[in-house]
């Protein structure tokens, strides 16, 4: 392990707050076990995507600051989110090319903030999990952790010493799945497109569950696999590693 | 071209419901990624040469107006003439002028995306003269009266049925019995029949996938031969390129041209690379008798210098579209004018107005595949988001959007007032939704196809309070 | 018209925000310089072989490409090689030939029943015959170009391309394919036309199934003359 109990601002990100605490929970415990003190600083929203990428600048410039701000003095900033974590650490910096102020404190907190898994296995070395979960699972690559951070073995990895889990890859795990924030409501045809062939390759693998890193991409494709009568669950990674399945998977509730 | 962007979202409904399509486009994927990455894989070196393209095109383009003037001088004493279009009209203008002068009644024509940006067929015909395409599947689409959908493989909407039935409806003397449902035989069928035509032009008309100003020369990259029969046997050669297809030097193409291939259809080089100097020399004993260059602005110049410049660096290789899963989808007739996938999200906006083709930038994942193969690295996605921008800031985005984006923008910026929100939220939505929502108030376009699946119950913030006494602050 | 050129020429140098500076002077040095100097970019290390594994690299792209390569050992063996392929390729025994003083020197009289006539191709030709300036080891290209000796068009009208390439003209890399081109024409001075030539043509046009002589040539034979000797050169 590179540093003593290094003092970690977790990121929750908006959907897990809202929609799956549970993902949360589990990376607290994933964190705790890495031997990292874990706190949730209470000033924090949203990384503020909704508004970047809807080309609202303004906004978006207002939240990063508040998340910089929130975020001040921690040895580092993890989100259990490609996209958040890369909107933070690829994208804020950027966002103020005309506030050196601003842009050198947003520089300094993108050298300081990681995706979750990839927080564990690179900079925390961490190299297995004590976690059972029986059955097969199919992982997706989320667009943004592959793509802009390089996220593709460490789940795999951390997923292999995972007790009785078997790994069955679906075809095109790299490509979109269509969610793309406000892209699948205003573009349904095409994002139905999009997660319909997910789907499929998802099913085709005969895989128990579906895993990925982001709950955006998650919630579109449990949203698809329940609309269509799939077998298949869906679950944050993190639920996975930190042994935390007591919940119902994404979009099941208790009774089933 | 006539453009219907504006109709994107209609035209992408339609494209997504066309069984016939969806066929068809499934060659894009098996054609092009698989081959793609194999080129790539072999070549040790592809990674860093993709990094030289890009720096050549960036200083190409830092000094566009001093190449520019050299590579004229260099046609003009290789006995060729530049003509200078700053529109889509005096391109066409100007390339009439030329098949006039030449008495021209029928010009085959090499592929061109300049040539769709201009309207050229349609103007040639208006005016009496009878444009062929020779690119199998150029020639394809304009028996159809269609547009290209594809920048490379222009018919890679259709299926080979179709491509019968319309060799069957069009050539006349062709029997009936012969047989005509493999892609061999189609082949070999238009192969005839465009024979005749290469011979009997006045005027060949080819694209130009780069300028080298070193010595004023025009490159096309081919794989049928259909653009040098073009160039070769009419008695006058023009060619139609934009001005951002300079570089400077052969040194500078011979390195692009590694990206190119590779990236395209993953070959490691195209069959043929023509490298065409002005008009037959006095002792040659062929070519064209003149050499002519629409040298098109058409947009571009304003480009040069702002945040889009990095787009002039695209050499048309249609990676972007092949590894786009919206493209994958919908196809190219869907984005509404010349250029689809992501090089035409962000290339169409430039050049036709964001008011006309605000769709384009928008109807994107960011999933970012586009720049991981994009040979000279330009960001896609980065630029489709400046154009959103645009857009925001001048308010061309839909109203209810702006409102729902507003409203959740004031709550971010509160994060008590925010917690407190999702905090009254999240219960009740759990119990409403029981696991999942099959349809949900506002949120149509995602239960339209989907479930909606529920919140657990209370939120993290209100589950971490209770857990701990709150983080440090 | 030089009212175009002055209308695309200033918006250019407007969006590049040129003016009287020094900065507008070093940039009309820096490319003049490197058009002066053209500079080779990286060049992929793959071909920088000893001389017969280039040789025999060039060979391996060339028919990984759908050409097909004869080894002859001396310029002699030419015209019998190029008799056996039209026989074995059931081809008639007529040839367009480029009127190339190499190929002329040829001993075409050793082969009586070869019907061969020199000039640009005609409709009717079935085989053309043509030299090259180089092989490029590093793709399987072959390098020609248009003059005297070289009508373009019989490289693209005839279903049968055969081209007859010394050993000794087979490079590492493009840029030696332009330095020979420079040292025969002049710095920044091109012949009418260069090809660059990698296997017959093809077209992928349809479903995206590659299929051989879409337009051009549907076979490309390569006769490599003296590949084992040029090879011993090591």
């Amino acid at each position: 392990m590179s540093e003593e109990s290094p003092r970690v601002g977790l990121f929750v990100t908006c959907l897990v707050d809202l929609f799956r605490p549970t993902v949360g929970f589990a990376a607290v415990k994933l964190l705790e076990d890495a031997d990292c003190t874990v706190e949730v600083p209470r000033a924090q929203t949203c990384c503020g995507q909704p508004a970047y990428n809807s080309g609202d600048r303004a906004d978006a410039r207002s939240i990063a600051a508040h998340t910089i701000a929130a975020f001040a003095g921690y040895d580092y900033v993890v989100a259990p989110s490609g996209s958040c974590a890369a909107m933070l650490s690829e994208h804020y910096p950027a966002l103020f090319d005309d506030d050196p102020g601003l842009a050198a404190k947003a520089a300094e907190l993108a050298g300081r903030t990681y995706e979750l898994v990839s927080f564990l296995t690179d900079v925390r070395g961490v190299t297995g999990v004590e976690a059972r979960f029986p059955g097969s699972v199919t992982y997706h690559d989320s667009c943004s952790g592959l793509r802009e951070l390089g996220i593709k073995d460490q789940p795999r990895a951390l997923l292999a010493t995972v007790e009785g889990l078997t790994l069955a890859e679906h075809a095109d795990a790299e490509i979109c799945c269509g969610f793309g924030g406000t892209f699948c409501v205003k573009y349904p045809d095409i994002s139905n497109r999009m997660v319909s062939a997910k789907a499929d390759a998802v099913e085709g693998t005969g895989a128990d569950t579906l895993l990925a890193g982001d709950l955006g991409c998650l919630l579109n494709m449990a949203g698809k696999l329940k609309r269509r009568g799939a077998k298949t669950s869906a679950r944050h990674v993190a639920e996975v590693l930190a042994g935390m399945t007591e919940q119902p998977a994404i979009g099941e509730s208790a009774e089933g | 071209m006539e453009s219907s962007a504006r109709a994107f979202k209609e035209n992408a409904r339609a494209a997504v419901a066309d069984p016939q399509l969806k066929r068809a486009l499934s060659h894009v994927k098996e054609g092009f990624i698989g081959k793609r990455a194999k080129a790539a894989a072999k070549l040790p070196e592809f990674e860093v040469l993709r990094d030289a393209a890009r720096d050549i095109k960036n200083h190409t383009l830092d000094h566009l107006d001093l190449y520019l003037e050299h590579y004229e001088r260099k046609v003009t004493e290789a006995g060729g003439q530049v003509h200078w279009c700053p529109t889509a009209e005096d391109a066409r203008r100007a390339v009439l002028e030329i098949c006039r002068a030449a008495g021209a009644r029928t010009v085959t024509k090499g592929k061109s995306m300049i040539a769709e940006e201009i309207a050229l067929n349609d103007h040639l015909e208006a005016n009496g003269i009878t444009p062929v395409e020779t690119d199998l599947g150029e020639y394809i689409i304009q028996l159809r009266g269609e547009t290209p959908s594809h920048i490379i493989a222009p018919a890679v909407h259709l299926t080979k049925d179709l491509i019968e039935a319309d060799f069957r409806a069009h050539h006349t003397a062709l029997p009936p019995e012969r047989p005509l449902s493999e892609p061999r035989q189609l082949v070999n069928e238009a192969r005839e029949v465009l024979r005749d035509k290469y011979l009997a032009a006045d005027v060949g008309i080819t694209g130009a996938n780069f300028l080298v100003a070193e010595t004023g020369t025009s490159v096309i990259v081919t794989n049928e031969g259909n653009g040098d029969l073009t160039q070769v046997l009419p008695r006058v050669h023009i060619v139609v390129a934009s001005l951002e297809k300079i570089v400077p030097t052969l040194e500078d193409v011979s390195t692009i041209l590694r990206v190119l291939a590779r990236s395209a259809t993953g070959q490691e080089c195209s069959t043929y690379t023509t490298f065409s100097t002005g008009p037959k020399r006095a002792e040659d004993p062929d070519g064209p008798d003149q050499y002519h260059v629409i040298l098109l602005d058409n947009g571009r110049s304003s480009m040069l210098g702002g945040e889009f410049q990095d787009m002039l660096r695209c050499i048309r290789c249609g990676a972007c579209m092949n590894h786009c899963p919206v493209y994958h989808a919908i196809g190219g007739h869907a984005y509404g004018w010349v250029y689809p996938g992501p090089m035409g999200a962000v290339l169409t906006p430039s050049l036709i107005g964001i008011e006309e083709a605000g769709h384009l930038p928008s109807a994107s994942t960011f999933c970012g595949r586009c720049e991981s193969v994009c040979p000279m690295r330009i960001p896609l996605p980065k630029m489709m988001r400046h154009w959103r921008e645009r857009e925001f800031e001048r308010h061309l985005s839909p109203t209810g959007a702006r409102a729902g984006l507003a409203l959740w923008a004031f709550f971010a910026k509160r994060p008590a007032l925010y917690h407190f929100v999702t905090g009254m939220a999240a219960p009740v939505l759990a119990a409403l939704g029981r696991g999942r929502f099959r349809r949900l108030p506002l949120a149509g376009g995602w239960t339209a196809h989907r479930d909606m699946p529920a919140p657990e119950g209370r939120t993290f913030r209100q589950l971490w309070a209770g857990h701990r006494q709150g983080g440090s602050r | 018209m030089s009212e175009a050129r002055e209308q695309v020429l200033g918006a250019v140098r407007r969006s590049l925000r040129r003016g009287d500076t020094a900065e507008t002077l070093a940039a009309a040095s820096a490319a003049t310089g490197r058009i002066a100097e053209h500079r080779r970019n990286l060049i992929p290390a793959r071909a920088d072989l000893p001389r017969a594994e280039q040789i025999a690299l060039f060979e391996t792209w060339a028919v990984q490409q759908a050409a097909s390569v004869a080894r002859v050992p001396d310029a002699a063996a030419v015209p019998g090689a190029l008799a056996a392929f039209l026989k074995a390729e059931n081809l008639p025994a007529e040839i367009r030939m480029a009127p190339d003083p190499e190929l002329e020197a040829l001993p075409w009289r050793d082969q009586p029943m070869l019907t061969v006539t020199k000039g640009p191709a005609r409709e009717s030709d079935a085989v053309s015959l043509t030299g090259a300036l180089a092989g490029i080891a590093e793709t399987g290209t072959l390098m020609l170009h248009s003059g005297p000796a070289g009508p373009t068009s019989l490289n693209f009208l005839p279903e049968t391309h055969v081209i007859v390439l010394p050993a000794e003209r087979v490079v590492a890399s493009y840029e030696d394919g332009w330095d020979m081109l420079r040292a025969r024409f002049g710095e920044g001075f091109l012949p009418r036309t260069v090809n660059f030539i990698t296997g017959p043509s093809r077209t992928g046009d349809i479903e995206q199934t590659i299929q051989l002589g879409a337009h051009g040539p549907r076979r490309l034979h390569i006769i490599l003359v003296g590949a084992d000797a040029e090879g011993e050169r090591g």
